[in-house]
């Protein structure tokens, strides 16, 4: 872990009151296998990992016997051992009432409040269904979830996530593994200065660790992505290298950076310069 | 009694759904469980009458973004 985000005066990411070191949030989908999968999350030093549900199928003999039997409480004693916080969340979902049911089966599978809640309202860009999304999470804080929305960065949906309970948001860099980066860096921009209480992480469409350092040198808090990690030619190695760039971006935001200009601004004095900016007659 | 178990037909003998979890070798404690679309807590299975054309979704961890 990089020495500067255990330090006493790093604050780290507050997440519904609990405290997390890494900004970094990784997803656990599309490995090459599940050493491959331990071994990044390891190398992001992230805290927490998303997970899902799935159908399972059953045990008993001659019943319902189908490929990948067990399938899910492999995959539960394999992420267990990264010792990370779980994020499950609701993917796939199309309306409230699947996201809302799932969310629930996710609270008594995973024993946890926390739900990225995913409300999908288009195929092809996987673009939230923010009516929907807005709805469940009404829902879904009343009844004592703590959600994580993956939304768009729309200002007045933000704005009423906020309003349903949410103290997290989870705005789209780009569509869901595109690996375009951010779209819309004014949108963002704008999201952070209006909401600068809220805890902002950059959810979706992250390709480099250049993207997700911008990201963070717009003061977002955090990112969470899994394609470009998962997918990448040596995933533990770009695990690294998100982290890196994550940590870096965060740091640039704290230490103020220069308002850009169209005009050179010479960056050594020119006070008492030697001869050469002398007239000669 | 023909119902629909994670989208596939299933005849099954057992009338709640508790009974069904078991028979299909599951850990009660390890899959979630929803019918008609409906969350179903692990507390309520045995509460929880199963009938024709049930939709029963049987639900473990996976791997996720």
């Amino acid at each position: 872990m990089p020495a500067s985000l255990t330090s006493p005066s790093s604050k780290g990411l507050r997440l519904y009151g609990s405290e997390f070191a890494s900004r970094f949030l990784i997803g656990s989908a599309q490995y090459p296998s599940p050493a491959i999968l331990l071994d990044a999350i390891a190398a992001s030093e992230a805290s927490i990992v998303t997970v899902s549900l799935r159908r399972e199928a059953g045990n008993s003999k001659g019943a319902h016997k189908e490929a990948g039997e067990g399938a899910g409480q492999q995959f539960w004693s394999l992420i267990q051992q990264s010792g990370a916080r779980l994020l499950p969340n609701t993917a796939g979902c199309k309306s409230v009432k699947e996201a809302v049911n799932t969310a629930h089966m996710a609270r008594e599978l995973f024993s946890t409040p926390w739900i990225k809640l995913e409300v999908i309202g288009e195929d092809d860009t996987l673009q939230p269904d923010v009516f929907g999304l807005v709805e469940a999470a009404r829902i879904l804080c009343a009844e004592g979830f703590q959600v994580f929305p993956y939304t768009t960065d729309d200002l007045v949906v933000a704005e009423k996530l906020l309003a349903a309970g949410c103290e997290v948001l989870m705005p789209w860099g780009a569509p869901i593994g595109s690996g375009r980066g951010l779209n819309n860096p004014f949108a963002l921009r704008a999201l952070r200065a209006h909401f600068p209480d809220a805890t902002l992480i950059v959810d979706a469409g992250i390709g480099l660790p250049s993207q997700a350092a911008q990201a963070m040198e717009l003061g977002y808090d955090a990112i969470l992505l899994n394609t470009a990690v998962a997918k990448a030619s040596d995933p533990v190695a770009m695990a690294t290298a998100f982290a890196q760039a994550i940590d870096a971006g965060h740091r640039a935001f704290n230490a103020g950076a220069i308002e850009p200009r169209d005009m050179a601004c010479p960056s050594t004095p020119v006070l008492g310069s030697p001869f050469w900016h002398v007239d000669h007659d | 009694m023909k119902i629909q178990l994670n989208g596939t037909h299933l005849d099954t003998e057992h009338n709640d759904l508790a009974a069904l979890v078991s028979a299909l070798g599951h850990d009660a404690d390890k899959v979630a469980t929803a019918v008609d679309g409906l969350f179903v807590p692990r507390t309520a299975r045995a509460q929880t009458p199963l009938h024709e054309a049930s939709a029963v979704e049987i639900l473990a961890p996976m791997e996720g973004g």
